[in-house]
């Protein structure tokens, strides 16, 4: 393959990432989008616009996240010296809200008072729920059922936090049917109506959109690897399910050679089983959601359902820049089951006294696996995308452990 | 580009015209209940007076649908519907019935999957005369449109009460057959359309095209197909019709003695209503 000159001009004008990406949505929804665009195209280039979030960042989310040399994983994996960008020190406790901060100052300078948002693990649903109360906005989170109960506590959030929670019931019930739900939203409500979606996916300009919200995960790596150790880490590692918080990480380091890439999806109980969410290592290229990217789908071009002990991985797609990232092989796509995370989960736990979110154990247990075979000098950079407190009482009845007796 | 070629839908079109009345467009989902309930639908609807047949291409994920239609596809699916299937179907149909337009209307990703040259291949030797693809808009168009339109299938565009006459040439450019005028903001089979303000939409796009415009969404009983397709060419009723086979299956979700006559009746109740309209 003929390495680029660079790998973050992406995308075309057309929202093309190789072939992945573009804007296959509804006519109804066009001018919206291509409104949408315009505003943060000029957004863009506004001094006053970043100014903005550059206090909100600092103020309200607690930025920068720390980077954590993780001395007690790293001795005991007994190779690469580990580090945990902590995005899950974020208020609200997950790298979201760095993408839904970007994504409401925008809908405030289009006088959109309505948002609107998808969820799966309800990270994301909390994140629009906050900033959402924060700015007084009308805001409305599409949930499939089956995440409804299983994340239980991060509902409760947003119902608190002034959001209307709409559990939804068709299709497979999960992250797949809110975004469909949220579109049927959109396309029905456009005229006050702000689509905040989730994650580096959807039709152009939001892969691209989230991805620049959330690459001050990486931008914060590089400066903070530099003053910790002198230089940049020799590798990157991150879970993948839309992909945003592993887009953040990835996308200042594209055009560093010297760094590995990796990315991490969700096996579920196995690629073999059919139960996975891993749309690159078990998917083809197809359209859905706005986009063209890998999906997991049968011969008839239908969608199948994903799964995945992690709620917030547990979608049948994954953001177009991933799936270009992966086909000029920049990036290398692994994946972990739920047994795998589940067993990372508590490793970290334990060792670092850091609880993890069931997505970001997918990438810890990458971790596990890769480190001890590196020399002692090479740097890793995992990202902590969120907490787990969420998932204690789905880990818990997982483990057979009250968490009363 | 109004490169005017004679077509079935076209041939339709003007017999109306002739007539000097409005047309009837049906929709009905392909294999919904089941693959061969569905063809004894789609073979009754013309002589139940539908002028032109919008035949459904299921699909798991169909976002500009409502509950009535994304439940059609999920019984289609359900009893093993698939585009090559679909496309039978038309091939089936066609042997009795050369004049009906039939026009394949779904979501891209079966099309793309089942590969666009060979898609476009099979519908046509099938004897399907256009494609009405909810997820392409006029930027995709190198994806379907501009292949369908060479190999000979009319392309017809959804145009959208947010489709202001900015945008309206765009969408307009590479249509044909006829222009699909969605009435309301939202999804199928939802809220009811205005008719002064359908009628003024419909002759706003007529001031940008020679095609005829067909109004649909949210058009359920014969009333308001007579007061919506009074201000249009053509008026398309969709979700009323698949709501009738839902009512009429059995407790397992089988088709019944019903089934077919309840479409049929409907179809005939829409077109005697659409037909007492005299221009």
């Amino acid at each position: 393959m003929t390495a680029l000159n660079s790998y973050r001009t992406g995308p075309d004008f057309r929202g093309h990432f190789g072939i992945h990406g573009g804007r296959f949505v509804a006519e109804t929804l066009m001018p919206l989008i291509l409104e949408l665009e315009q505003a943060y195209e000029a957004a863009k280039v506004d001094p006053a616009y970043h100014a903005e979030m550059a206090g909100y960042l600092t103020h309200y989310v607690g930025r920068p996240s720390p980077l954590y040399f993780a001395e007690r994983l790293t001795d005991h994996l007994g190779g690469a010296k580990v580090y945990l960008k902590r995005e899950e020190l974020n208020h609200t406790g997950s790298h979201k809200v760095n993408n839904v901060l970007g994504q409401i100052l925008l809908a405030r300078r289009m006088g959109k008072e309505r948002i609107i948002a998808e969820t799966g693990a309800g990270q994301h649903g909390v994140a629009t729920a906050t900033m959402c109360a924060r700015f007084g906005l009308k805001c409305v989170v599409y949930m499939g059922a089956v995440d409804v109960e299983r994340q239980a506590p991060n509902v409760f959030r947003m119902k608190m936090l002034g959001a209307e929670v709409v559990a939804v019931q068709s299709g497979s019930r999960t992250l797949k049917d809110a975004m469909n739900e949220a579109l049927r939203d959109w396309v029905t409500n456009v005229h006050d109506t702000f689509y905040c979606i989730g994650t580096v996916a959807g039709p152009h300009p939001y892969p691209a959109m989230v991805r620049d919200f959330q690459s001050i995960i990486g931008r914060e790596t590089r400066e903070q690897m530099q003053e910790m150790e002198g230089r940049l880490p020799d590798s990157l590692i991150a879970c993948v399910g839309g992909g945003s918080n592993a887009m953040g990480l990835f996308h200042p380091f594209l055009d560093d050679p010297t760094v590995e890439i990796f990315g991490v999806e969700a096996a579920g109980r196995g690629l073999d089983t059919h139960e996975h969410a891993a749309s690159i290592a078990g998917g083809r290229p197809g359209v859905l959601h706005g986009n063209r990217t890998y999906l997991l789908m049968d011969g008839d071009g239908q969608i199948t359902e994903a799964h995945s002990i992690s709620a917030g991985l547990d979608y049948p797609g994954i953001g177009p820049e991933h799936s270009w990232l992966n086909d000029v092989g920049r990036v290398t796509y692994l994946s972990c089951t739920d047994q795998e995370a589940l067993d990372a989960f508590q490793l970290l736990t334990r060792l670092e006294g850091i609880i993890p979110a069931l997505e970001s154990a997918h990438a810890i247990a990458k971790v596990v696996e890769l480190a001890p075979k590196l020399p002692k000098d090479h740097l890793m950079v995992v990202n902590l995308s969120g907490r787990g407190d969420k998932d204690v009482p789905q880990v818990a009845e997982i483990l057979g452990t009250s968490l009363g007796a | 580009m109004t490169t005017q070629v004679t077509t079935r839908i076209s041939t339709r079109f003007a017999a109306l015209k002739e007539e000097g009345r409005p047309g009837l467009v049906t929709f009905v989902t392909a294999g919904d209940p089941d693959g061969e309930t569905s063809l004894a639908i789609l073979k009754a609807l013309p002589g139940a007076g539908a002028d032109v047949i919008e035949l459904g291409i299921p699909f798991t994920d169909p976002m500009a649908d409502g509950p009535a239609i994304q439940a059609a596809g999920l019984r289609a699916l359900k009893a093993g519907q698939t585009l090559a299937k679909t496309i039978e179907m038309v091939r089936v149909f066609r042997t009795e019935d050369t004049t009906t337009p039939v026009v394949l209307m779904g979501y891209f990703n079966p099309i793309y999957v089942y590969g666009v040259d060979r898609f476009l291949t099979d519908a046509r030797a099938a004897g399907v005369d256009g494609l009405i693809v909810v997820d392409l808009p006029p930027e995709e168009d190198d994806e379907l449109c501009l292949p369908a339109l060479n190999a000979g299938l009319d392309f017809i565009r959804l145009a959208t009460p947010t489709t202001d006459d900015k945008r309206l040439p765009t969408v307009l450019e590479h249509t044909a057959g006829f222009v699909y005028y969605v009435s309301i903001t939202g999804i199928t089979g939802s809220a009811t359309p205005d008719a002064d303000l359908v009628a003024a939409a419909v002759a706003r796009i007529k001031s940008h095209t020679d095609l005829p415009v067909a109004v649909g969404f949210g058009v359920r009983t014969p009333e308001q197909a007579k007061a919506i397709a009074a201000g249009a060419d053509a008026v398309v009723v969709g979700s009323a019709l698949v709501e009738v086979v839902r009512r009429t299956l059995d407790a397992e979700g089988h088709a019944t003695a019903n089934t077919l006559p309840g479409v049929e009746a409907l179809v005939s109740e829409l077109a005697e209503a659409v037909r007492s309209i005299k221009r």
